[in-house]
């Protein structure tokens, strides 16, 4: 045995030489290299530059404790700045010149659509941290976020309910791409199957970067002169900001007509003054006010990762949903590269199905062993004066993703599975 | 139902027997923990029975999140100093494991009514006329004994007329139609828009069988809708000025570096996020060195903001611009390339998000015009300041020498130059003008936009589409195109949306331009040609 293993060896050796003298960066064999693709400018950059830093906190937290396969992960960072066809470009240069493992990034559904056909061209790996609408199921991509069963249908449920005010008429306010399109396409269908007619449901979009609400918020106050509305926001990125502050100005308050969001999270609400906005809700898979053992130390590790790195404003970090998403997402990687015992794309994608991982939710939280998205718990959340959140409702436990929605007709056919080809 | 009659019947029992101060229930104190929502309201309305100034605090406090639960004692905190809630004996240091009592929306909305209703008696006016528009949408039959001596006791006319509409509404659901038909009267000299509902259910033979109650209500309906539109168009026009008071602000400066000395600056709009960063220096050092008079950053931001954006002109000027003078199409790769520097610089200093900038609390909230209209302050202030700028820039330029040699070089630099003015410092010092208004456009714009290093992209579209639709060369056309623009895009969005108002003003302007190229208003005169 003894003499093989050094027979191995020094073949080993003798190749890694050899391969030395072919090309220069020899060197890269010791490490693995991860890509991480999120904008770090651009109206997604209030979103997104966190998972960035979530990303490298992780990376450095699995370097710190030997690494992976005893080899450290050496991230590669690009930054696609909100530029939709520019996400194509540098998802091709992680997978072709930096010869990425697995690439952790995207927000923006349109963003993960324009990636996708580089994935899927170049076999490579993605997890993608947020929620999104669904409608999608690819062998390349892990979802770690949330699918509309697990967070808008529960919301909209929630917003009916007693407790949630038991409102009569919905108005839909989104960014104008596929998310809020199509989450939107879905909440109609489900609306319409609960007995909520056509006239009781708005759909009102804006642009990306949109600033000026004035009008929109007018026409939420007119509408809900008609019943008790609830408005669902699926507005992404920094027009946010200037949505709540006119929300705030113009007194319309959360116990007459609550605004339920699904891409506002503790860090969106860093840049607003939060006080007229207590009681608006958000839906989310996790929220940093979540006290069990988990989030703790990952709510410690992030503000001491902030303080380290000297980010704006250190002392105020926070932790969202699509943060614990990417620090769940390159855990589970890491578990599957070690059961595959190697970062091949193919083995990787089929050690992944059923790794579990304790995660800062508080839950023992599982990647389906068909779908590749994880099994979540979901959480509904009130705004605090200090722009944190009051949970209000919960799952007792994670519920199973379901990414063809029931509510859309056609959706019954397909499989709950990739295409392995 | 059960629990609401119930519910009347102790609050009627409170009102008669008026309690003596007594302490209050520990269990129900205890009970505002509960579980359910429904024994939480209970516990609450239970509570307000006694109606003591203990009460309301330990009440105030819960909806002020300032109610902490430490095991089974309820803690209130005042500031930083905490008191047990029944008790009132001060408890310090405060327990590790205290955590805030969590309530949700239905919790707040009973509360916010129930002590609207406990504050219906209070001697401040305006906290009673607070309380009274409380109620005034929230009234439930359970406040009927509590609204009726109010109404009793009310001396002042415009709360009082608030809690007989509170009164009315309950009224609508009474069985004797000559109620109902008083009710329905009172409730058409209201401008309320959740109003209308019910009264549609009113003019429906199917829910209300008295025929005179309809009738009224048809009329009141009327009235109410009158109004209604009434508001919606007063809205509308405002929200039309304001924003054309912010293109206005964002284009002012550009028209007169473009529009007056003709150069072609696609860093305008950096310059812009210059003042609105200035405004956030401002703000940050408030907060670290007067956190007494932070309120009033945003005064100081604005000679501040000038300064700091006239000084990147003027350095822009000096350096890269006047070698250019007369060459549009290099100033225009010029300037935009120093655009992509400026973006780039304050990406490395301030970080590539958004930065919160606060409106101090005299801009915070609006004026309640009518029921469905409320004008916020912040878009107030704004119209006013883009006046104020507007006059500071008509006065600069036409009743000062600085102003007299920028017309005389913009008209004749040749003959300007021969008697005397220096072309090259007046160059300089307009463009810096031009650049320090800009600056002051910064500040509003951190007022109600996100400011961030891209900031400046968005508006720089904007503003050339103002200044070349107004007409290059002078101000009065940036003034009448910044208000058309504001009011036509709120009244296209009014009816298709915002995404469709965009490209319709878009296509619009492209029109427009090629009717009439020169603007809406053309210079004449001899050096038009120049």
């Amino acid at each position: 045995m003894k003499r093989r293993n050094f027979f191995k060896a020094s073949v080993v050796s003798l190749s890694l030489a050899v391969a030395g003298l072919v090309s220069l960066p020899a060197l890269a064999a010791d490490t693995i290299k991860v890509g991480i693709l999120h904008s770090l400018s651009g109206t997604m950059a209030i979103s997104e530059t966190a998972l960035k830093e979530t990303a490298l906190m992780t990376i450095a937290d699995i370097n710190a404790h030997g690494g992976v396969l005893g080899k450290k992960l050496e991230p590669v960072v690009v930054d696609p700045a909100s530029n939709w066809p520019l996400f194509a470009e540098k998802a091709r240069q992680l997978l072709t010149q930096d010869k990425v493992a697995v690439v952790f990034g995207c927000w923006t559904s349109v963003s993960r659509k324009s990636v996708l056909p580089v994935f899927k061209e170049l076999n490579g790996l993605l997890f993608y941290p947020v929620q999104y609408e669904g409608e999608e199921l690819e062998k390349n991509v892990f979802y770690t976020g949330a699918a509309p069963n697990q967070q808008a249908i529960p919301a909209v449920e929630y917003l009916m309910s007693k407790d949630g005010g038991g409102a009569k008429r919905f108005f839909l306010l989104g960014t104008d791409y596929v998310y809020p399109r199509t989450t939107n396409k879905i909440l109609r269908a489900f609306l319409k199957s609960k007995g909520v007619a056509d006239k009781d449901i708005e759909e009102v979009y804006t642009p990306f970067g949109h600033s000026d609400y004035q009008t929109i918020v007018a026409n939420i106050k007119k509408f809900s002169a008609g019943g008790k509305t609830a408005v669902i926001s699926t507005i992404n990125g920094d027009s946010n900001v200037p949505f709540y502050k006119e929300l705030g100005n113009a007194g319309l308050k959360a116990t007459d007509v609550p605004v339920v969001a699904f891409s506002v999270g503790e860090e969106e609400l860093r840049g607003v003054d939060t006080k007229p906005l207590v009681g608006h809700l958000a839906a989310w898979n996790y929220f940093m006010s979540l006290k069990n053992p988990e989030n703790t130390k990952f709510i410690k590790m992030y503000k001491d990762w902030a303080k380290k790195e000297k980010l704006p404003n250190a002392d105020k970090v926070v932790t969202n949903d699509p943060m614990e998403a990417t620090y769940v997402g390159i855990h589970m990687w890491k578990q599957a590269v070690e059961k595959a015992k190697s970062t091949d794309v193919n083995k990787v994608i089929a050690a992944m199905a059923g790794q579990s991982f304790k995660a800062p939710d508080g839950f023992t939280i599982k990647m389906d062993e068909k779908n590749h998205h994880l099994h979540k718990p979901v959480f509904i959340g009130e705004i605090r004066p200090d722009g944190q959140f009051n949970v209000v409702w919960k799952t007792p436990g994670p519920i199973k993703a379901e990414p063809w929605s029931p509510y859309i007709p056609g959706n019954d056919k397909k499989k709950g599975e990739p295409d392995t080809k | 139902m059960i629990l609401r009659t119930l519910l009347t019947l102790l609050w009627l029992a409170g009102m008669f027997v008026s309690p003596a101060q007594a302490a209050l229930d520990p269990a129900l104190v205890k009970q505002l923990n509960a579980d359910d929502t429904d024994q939480k309201i209970l516990a609450i309305k239970q509570l307000a029975l006694t109606a003591d100034a203990d009460t309301t605090r330990v009440l105030q406090a819960l909806a002020n999140d300032a109610l902490l639960i430490d095991g089974d004692r309820v803690i209130r905190m005042d500031g930083e100093r905490a008191y047990d809630a029944v008790t009132g004996q001060e408890i310090s240091p405060l327990p590790e494991t205290a955590a805030t009592l969590v309530i949700n929306n239905r919790v707040r909305g009973e509360l916010a009514t129930t002590l609207a209703a406990l504050k219906l008696f209070v001697p401040n006016r305006d906290q009673r006329l607070a309380a009274a528009k409380e109620l005034e949408d929230n009234a439930d039959p359970f406040f009927i004994p509590i609204l009726d001596r109010a109404l009793a006791q009310e001396r002042d006319p415009e709360i009082k007329d608030l809690v007989a509409q509170a009164r009315a509404l309950i009224a609508l659901k009474s069985p004797d139609p000559a109620k109902r038909l008083a009710a329905v009267k009172i409730l058409g000299e209201s401008d309320n828009p959740s109003l209308k509902v019910r009264l549609i259910a009113l003019t429906d033979p199917a829910k209300e069988p008295d025929e005179r109650v309809r009738i009224a209500a048809k009329t009141s309906l009327r009235a109410l809708n009158a109004r209604l539109t009434l508001g919606e168009n007063i809205e509308r026009i405002f929200s039309g000025l304001s924003l054309g008071s912010v293109l206005l602000l964002a284009a002012l400066g550009l028209a007169i570096t473009y529009g007056v000395m003709g150069v072609i600056n696609m860093a305008h709009g950096e310059l812009l996020m210059v003042g609105a960063y200035a405004t956030y220096i401002v703000q940050t050092l408030f907060r670290h060195y007067f956190p007494g008079a932070l309120d009033w950053y945003v005064v100081a931001a604005v000679p501040v903001a000038f300064f700091s954006a006239a000084l990147a002109g003027i350095i822009l000027e000096r350096t890269v611009i006047r070698w250019l003078y007369g060459r549009p199409l290099e100033t225009l790769l010029a300037t935009w390339g120093l655009s992509l520097i400026l973006i780039q610089a304050a990406r490395v200093i301030f970080g590539p998000q958004n930065l919160a900038v606060a409106n101090p609390s005299w801009m915070s909230g609006g004026v309640q015009l009518m029921s469905n209209v409320v004008l916020p302050w912040n878009r107030i202030i704004i119209i006013g300041f883009a006046l104020f700028v507007l006059a500071l820039v008509w006065v600069l330029l036409n009743r000062t020498r600085l102003g007299l040699f920028v017309r005389a070089v913009t008209q004749n630099r040749a003959m300007a130059g021969c008697v005397g003015v220096p072309t090259g410092r007046i160059d300089t010092l307009a463009f810096g003008l031009g650049a320090g208004i800009a600056g002051l456009g910064g500040v509003a714009l951190s007022q109600i936009a996100n400011v961030g290093p891209d900031m400046g992209q968005g508006y720089i579209v904007d503003s050339f589409m103002v200044v070349v639709l107004g007409g290059v060369g002078q101000l009065a056309g940036a003034v009448w195109a910044a208000l058309g623009l504001g009011i036509a895009s709120k009244f296209l969005e009014g009816w298709v949306g915002a995404v469709i108002a965009k490209i319709v003003v878009l296509a619009f302007i492209i029109v427009f331009i090629q009717k009439r190229p020169q603007g809406l208003f053309a210079l004449k005169g001899r050096f038009v040609e120049n």
